[in-house]
């Protein structure tokens, strides 16, 4: 199966590929991420599209888990309290730790859940990721606590079709549902509104979930979007 | 009286109409459902992520854990649910199989886990499990080496056949019935699994595992068109 998808510069074609298979044969090509050379063959170690930009062969994962990279913005729930910060869940491989330093104003050291406990969200960003762990930090605009609202969880992979081109699906079902949104990289979603809002801004995520190989998506979620606000005034 | 035509009509090398499909399971990382014929297992892919408890943890690399379940109604008298000798072994010889392709080097201190569900048992139901998380590994995006397939051959009598029924498994006639189950690499065709249960001469033996070769290659046939999208389902026609 070959799917195509629009870039921005010109119309590039991208073949579905499944690992130990070879992607491209001939002693031009260079193998790029997730892809080996044998011989004169480039074979794909992972499930994903391969794409092909000058000699390089390259593997574009859409599927598994996330993989923390520093500069990611994401978004984690405390999931324990240590003496010097907070274990925090962002999915993926390994839990992150954010070290006391990081909160944005003073916090007793035999008190350190009056910040954030167990069960808080936040929206941070990862500032290491090293052999032993994953460290964040929150000295960045638009990080902090997120409070009340909702959390859904999609797969990392798909985060930019949510966010769409220079953000304008995200702003769309923004206005159209009222909704404030915070993305996290890690496919985490943060939803706050009024309760009519946030379903239904779930309900277009979920729709670009599932529908994130077709092309015109943007238009579909705003007939979506618009569609429903008709039937309910 | 010998064994001339297959109890269900087949030829010899024929495998029974397989059933392919994945991301069957949406709550998992990855997921996959593989059939042969009457026997129908799927498979579920979470991780790579954090394992508990710690001194299980490897530093060097991320590990395996495989688990094999029959479920109560996939047999004809009702299994009794939860682990036993047979599904304890069964997960750790499956795991073994998947294992050799997977870069576990990756993520050290993880833990990939691989649910394998049995929902309707006729033979071979290991060789489907195999298959069902080879596809359902390669769908949870981990990095792998290549595919495996798994498929098991038998000796009927004198005929070596491939991809068993029960009925078969159950034929005790002449030679009697031998059931070799085997999985192999896509692109090096190397075993990563091999059981035996019965008697096979030894010339015998390199012919049961040409048989495998070219039967595996019909399944990762099967296998790579379902990962491209394609849901198959041979019992339709």
């Amino acid at each position: 199966m070959i799917t195509k998808i629009e870039t921005k510069e010109e119309k590039q074609e991208r073949k579905l590929v499944i690992p130990g298979e070879t992607v491209v044969e001939g002693e031009d090509y260079l193998p790029g991420d997730f892809t080996r050379k044998e011989g004169n063959e480039i074979i794909a170690n992972r499930y994903g599209l391969a794409e092909i930009s000058g000699r390089v062969v390259r593997i574009i994962p859409i599927s598994g888990v996330f993989e923390p990279r520093r500069g990611n913005t994401v978004i984690g729930r405390v999931e324990d309290i240590t003496f010097s910060g907070w274990i925090m869940n962002i999915g993926g491989p390994y839990t992150a730790f954010l070290p006391l330093m990081e909160s944005p104003r003073f916090v007793n050291k035999n008190n350190i859940d009056e910040f954030a406990t167990i069960g808080d969200v936040l929206s941070v960003k990862i500032s290491n990721v090293k052999k032993g762990g994953i460290d964040l930090t929150l000295k960045f605009r638009g990080l902090g606590k997120l409070e009340s609202g909702r959390l859904i969880k999609i797969n990392s992979h798909k985060v930019p079709r949510i966010i769409g081109k220079e953000g304008s699906m995200i702003n769309l079902i923004k206005d159209k549902t009222k909704t404030e949104i915070t993305v996290g990289q890690n496919g985490f979603i943060w939803l706050k509104g009024d309760i009519d809002g946030e379903r239904k801004a779930e309900e277009a995520i979920n729709l670009i979930v599932e529908e994130s190989t077709s092309s015109g998506l943007t238009d579909k979620i705003e007939r979506f979007l618009g569609g429903n606000e008709e039937n309910d005034s | 009286m010998t064994y001339k035509k297959r109890l269900d009509g087949r030829e010899f090398d024929e495998l029974r109409p397989i059933k392919a499909e994945i991301g069957v399971i949406p709550n998992a990382d990855g997921s996959a459902l593989f059939a042969f014929g009457k026997t129908v297992a799927i498979a579920a892919v979470y991780g790579p992520k954090p394992l508990h408890p710690q001194h299980m943890q490897d530093p060097e690399r991320g590990i395996i854990r495989c688990n094999y379940n029959m479920l109560p109604f996939s047999v004809t008298e009702r299994a009794r649910p939860g682990p036993n000798r047979r599904s304890k072994e069964i997960g750790m010889v499956a795991g073994n199989a998947l294992s050799s392709v997977v870069d576990l080097s990756r993520f050290p201190g993880t833990v990939i886990d691989i649910e394998i569900l049995i929902l309707q048992a006729n033979a071979s139901t290991r060789c489907a499990g195999i298959n069902a998380a080879a596809m359902a590994l390669a769908h949870a995006g981990i990095v792998m080496k290549e595919m495996v397939s798994s498929v098991s051959i038998g000796k009927i009598d004198d005929k070596i056949v491939a991809d068993l029924t029960k009925e078969e498994e159950d034929y005790h006639e002449g030679e009697g019935p031998t059931d070799i189950p085997f999985t192999l690499t896509s692109r090096t065709k190397q075993i990563t699994h091999l059981q035996l249960d019965g008697k096979i001469q030894t010339h015998r033996f390199s012919e049961a595992v040409e048989a495998a070769k070219k039967a595996c290659e019909k399944i990762l046939d099967y296998q790579t068109r379902a990962l491209k999208g394609e849901k198959i389902d041979e019992n339709e026609k």
